[in-house]
């Protein structure tokens, strides 16, 4: 295969690196006042890089001498990457014009964290894998301290990035004992080699590798940087690491998972079993006590970790389909609430993130109130709002494999979360008017969060079948 | 299509819904927007109770067995199937029935936010009614669970002092239930290759899972019930809710574990539902003794009614696992009959609650005599919670014990105290707040039913004799589907303690050969 054809297969990151380099110029050219052109732009490529999937970058396959490829698998996901990236870019000036902290570099950043999440969930080599990964994190670890004059920015920065580190490391290490003990760095050699025979020595790189991706998708007990960050980082930029980052992470996983691992289905479960009862429940009693509704919400995507990766915990198509239909409707729902929680601002403007702000607010705004609500009963599951189908879909991956126990406990535990969701619509609805909160003026958010609330409505119910197809044709591609 | 010729079922549920937005983003402000959402939420329901009776005047009793059917597959994995059968139908009349009271008597009990109220009152009568129509399995589960969002609502923002308490612990409760059916459907749907509710309805799950599988479905169905002992969500959420949210969740919520006991656990396990006879026994029979005991006590009016449903659902779970017609008859006309009488009471709290706001029995005291109409219709209700015959709840709970008798003459001879005590109560709430001296001042000075309660309550007056003096009108829709049921589970019916034998029934050969 000649490199122009491996080139056509990674179209979408070619295309988003040069635009991250020609804006990035016109970034250090024109100064802060660009920023509204270079957000746009930005946009335009994100929606470019994913136009390009319908050609060969979208089911191309093998490229770069076995060490990329371009699946429906990696298609869907990076379309929901793009999504997420392109979202957190549109959402962000309303944040950071306030300050006058909106600078140019925001959306380079976001675009070169894009092409390290495309990287990673095209990975098909232990090398790429890792290319891909530090690109998206170190982008991310700028964005999480990008309000740099805020202590809180600050910390969370630094945090993210000591603990990332350290992951990274973790990481490195399994994948250098899978590579000593294998002698490849391809999927499909490890995948070979395990079948062989699984020694010591490749389950230690399977464990160690397994631990430096459950810190990316926040699984406990891995997760502890998570309501830091989260609470830390700007809200626009928390609203990307809630989405993007986290499909990226779950789907390259997954793919590690199935395609690396497959032989060793047995070992690995039981890892995914402990992180995803672990997740489900501590994300759920975590949130219980919080007073900061972004820390709510990062306690939140941690309990939504656990329930994806009961899907995995399947290991059949059927299951990998569903952890890629619960990603898709989660970041549609973490999206949209985080969207609501830009619009908390104080009548001067600034933003607020204690829930007792949100006091009676169905009084005072209520259609910021019901989307809120639609938002917390469709992550706690509850139908019939779009939410529910995720949850459906995971625990039937897990009962066509006779693995019912676990889902009866996996289903019980959603109760416990359903708890503190409750209590945020308890807040709006219930509690009297604390009447903090001034009216919004960005078209963008109030946009954004009506067609998130109505993709979560029951109206959702209709895109089953078309949703269902895509994620299906996603996840046989790896098998 | 169906014998109307259009799809009325849908139509039933697009009514409140097209109705419920309406209320909510209707052009207006303040109190004109407040009364054209009451009229709005009115008409909608009257419709819906019109094609209620549509449907029931041209159910073909002894037809085909599932009538009115509609399928969609719009939803990929599930479809929008719908469909009725005549236990389906009684349910769903009485919905249509208590929806407009519940509004009409809200009228004026309800001052803030009636936008939203009316379209969420109008958004649960859509999911209890979704919840008898559907015919797929799924559909089923959406809407039996979506009901908690709307009631969680009801209680929490409309109910009283502790009413966010009561909400968690409805909510909770009963979802905790929920999602292990959800499990048990699962497989249900994996193991039968389907989710039509009337296929899975003739699939012989193996006895193995049916143990598993009936104990999931228990535990929703226990808890909304409400059986012993995972019923004290129901006093809370009764006392807290407004006048109208409990007569929904008496009159109509309540109903939906009994339905959910004939759709599915009864012909879907049958062999699991005679190996748990007796721990439903068992629950009814301690609930029967224990709630009334409890409701003899109370001294909230609410909290008395709400114990008192407890042990009239114990009635029904007794006549639903009594595997034979008159039990399974009986308990349907115990829920119909408490449906109504429930409702009922509690709407003669609410008017009372509404002039006083208190629940207080001992505020009360000698209405007789200042509403002397009142107090005629509360004693009318009593009567019928009591069970005296020629009033709704007598043929069901008569029907009821006699299949219990037939089956387990203990289980019976327990049941009966239910109706002893259960006078007891009823009597004793009554003469405390309409007879004797009037020592309340405020409450002697209330005035008696105005126009708008009176249209409330005749209705169900009217309803309570009819079932009483003619209960074939209710009985002859739901006969053929309680044989088709009995002919399922017959099979796997327990052996009864009392050896009965019909001579003339049974052929002479089998009697010869038993002896």
């Amino acid at each position: 295969m000649s490199y122009i054809d491996s080139f056509a297969l990674s179209l979408p990151e070619i295309i988003l690196s040069f635009g991250a380099i020609v804006l990035m110029l016109a970034a250090a050219w024109m100064g802060d006042k660009a920023s509204k052109a270079i957000s746009w732009v930005s946009v335009l490529l994100l929606a470019g890089a994913g136009l390009a999937l319908l050609g060969p970058a979208g089911s191309g396959g093998l490229g770069y001498d076995g060490l990329y490829v371009a699946d429906p698998f990696a298609a869907f996901a990076k379309l929901l990457i793009y999504v997420g990236a392109a979202v957190a870019i549109l959402v962000a000036p309303g944040f950071f014009n306030r300050d006058g902290e909106m600078r140019a570099e925001y959306p380079v950043l976001i675009l070169l964290s894009a092409v390290g999440m495309g990287t990673m969930v095209s990975a098909v080599d232990l090398l790429t894998l890792y290319v891909g990964l530090e690109l998206q994190s170190l982008a991310a670890y700028v964005l999480a301290s990008f309000l740099r004059r805020d202590d809180r920015s600050a910390e969370a920065g630094l945090k993210y990035f000591v603990l990332g580190a350290l992951a990274s490391g973790i990481l490195l290490y399994g994948i250098s004992l899978l590579y000593g003990f294998s002698g490849t760095t391809s999927f499909v050699g490890v995948a070979a080699a395990m079948k062989a025979s699984m020694g010591s020595g490749l389950l230690f790189g399977l464990v160690f590798v397994l631990a430096g991706l459950a810190f990316k998708i926040s699984a406990v007990p891995f997760h502890m940087w998570t309501p830091d960050v989260y609470e830390g980082a700007p809200t626009p930029v928390t609203a990307f690491f809630a989405s993007a980052p986290k499909v990226a992470a779950m789907a390259l996983t997954v793919r590690v998972a199935i395609e690396a691992m497959g032989p060793a289905t047995g070992e690995w479960r039981q890892i995914i079993i402990f992180c995803a009862l672990a997740s489900t429940i501590l994300g759920a009693v975590g949130a219980i006590g919080q007073t900061n509704i972004k820390r709510l919400l990062a306690y939140s995507s941690i309990n939504n970790v656990g329930f994806a990766l009961f899907g995995l915990v399947a290991g059949t198509a059927y299951g990998a389909s569903a952890v890629m239909t619960y990603m898709t409707v989660y970041i549609v729902m973490t999206l949209g609430s985080l969207i609501c929680v830009l619009q908390m601002r104080t009548a001067d403007g600034t933003p607020t993130e204690q829930i007792a702000a949100l006091s009676g607010l169905s009084r005072t705004r209520p259609a910021l109130a019901a989307a809120f609500a639609i938002f917390m009963f469709s992550l706690a599951g509850i139908p019939p709002l779009f939410g529910f189908w995720p949850k459906f879909m995971v625990f039937d991956a897990l009962v066509r494999v006779d693995m019912w126990p676990l889902a009866m406990i996996g289903i019980a535990t959603s109760v416990i979360g359903a708890f503190y969701y409750l209590k945020i619509v308890k807040t709006i609805y219930f509690d009297e008017p604390a009447g903090v909160l001034a009216p919004s003026r960005s078209m963008i958010e109030g946009v954004l969060i009506a067609l998130a609330a109505l993709f979560v409505s029951p109206l959702g119910y209709l895109m089953i079948g078309p949703l269902g197809r895509i994620t299906q044709t996603a996840a046989n591609a790896l098998f | 299509m169906n014998q109307l010729g259009f799809p009325i079922l849908s139509i039933m549920l697009a009514v409140p819904l097209v109705a419920a937005l309406w209320c909510l983003f209707a052009p207006g402000e303040g109190e004109a927007k407040a009364r054209s959402a009451r009229v709005t939420a009115l008409a909608a329901s009257l419709i819906d109770l019109v094609l209620g009776g549509v449907l029931w005047a041209n159910y073909e009793v002894g037809g085909a067995r599932w009538q009115f059917i509609e399928r969609a597959d719009v939803f990929g994995r599930f479809s929008w199937a719908l469909g009725i059968d005549g236990i389906a139908l009684m349910l769903i009349v009485l919905t249509v029935f208590l929806v407009p009271l519940c509004i009409l008597a809200s009228w004026t009990s309800i001052q803030k936010r009636v936008p939203e109220y009316m379209a969420v009152f109008l958004l649960t009568e859509l999911l209890m009614l979704g919840v008898f129509v559907a015919q797929d399995l799924f559909l089923f589960y959406i809407m039996f669970e979506g009901g908690l969002i709307p009631m969680y609502m009801i209680i929490g923002i409309w109910g009283g002092a502790r009413r966010i308490y009561a909400s968690y612990k409805f909510f909770l409760y009963t979802l905790l239930g929920s999602v292990l059916m959800l499990i048990a459907m699962l497989y249900m749907a994996q193991t039968a290759g389907t989710t039509f509710i009337p296929t899975l309805m003739a699939f012989n799950f193996s006895s193995q899972a049916q143990l598993w599988l009936f104990l999931a479905f228990f535990a929703s169905f226990a808890v909304k019930m409400p059986m012993w002992p995972v019923h004290t969500w129901l006093p809370d959420a009764h006392v807290e809710a407004p006048t109208a949210g409990s007569v929904i969740l008496a009159g109509v919520m309540l109903k939906l574990a009994g339905y959910g006991f004939i759709r599915f656990s009864l012909p879907m396990f049958p062999e699991a539902s005679a190996h748990y006879m007796w721990l439903i026994f068992a629950l009814s029979m301690i609930a029967t003794v224990y709630t009334s005991l409890v409701a003899l006590v109370q001294k909230d009016m609410k909290k008395l009614i709400a114990y008192s449903s407890v042990a009239h659902m114990a009635l029904v779970t007794f006549g639903l696992f009594a595997f034979n017609r008159q039990g399974i008859e009986g308990a349907m006309m115990v829920m119909l009959g408490h449906g109504l009488v429930s409702s009922a009471l509690f709407l003669c709290v609410g008017v009372v609650y509404d002039r006083l706001h208190t629940r207080e029995i001992a505020r009360y005291g000698g209405l007789a005599t200042n509403m002397p109409a009142y107090a005629t219709f509360f004693l009318f209700f009593t009567m019928a919670s009591v069970g005296l015959p020629g009033l709704s709840n007598f043929p069901g709970e008569f029907l009821s014990m006699m299949g219990t008798y037939e089956i387990s003459s203990w289980a019976a001879f327990i049941a009966v105290t239910g109706i002893i005590t259960g006078a007891a109560y009823m009597l004793y709430l009554y003469r405390r707040i309409c007879f004797g001296p009037q020592t309340n001042a405020d409450a002697a000075a209330m005035s008696d039913l105005d126009k708008r309660e009176w249209l409330v309550l005749a209705p169900l007056a009217a309803a309570v004799l009819w079932m009483g003096v003619y209960p074939e009108s209710f009985l002859s829709p739901m006969r053929a589907d309680v044989g088709a049921l009995l002919e399922r589970i017959h099979p796997a019916a327990p052996a009864s303690d009392a050896a009965l034998t019909v001579p003339h029934a049974a052929p002479a050969a089998a009697v010869a050969g038993e002896r």
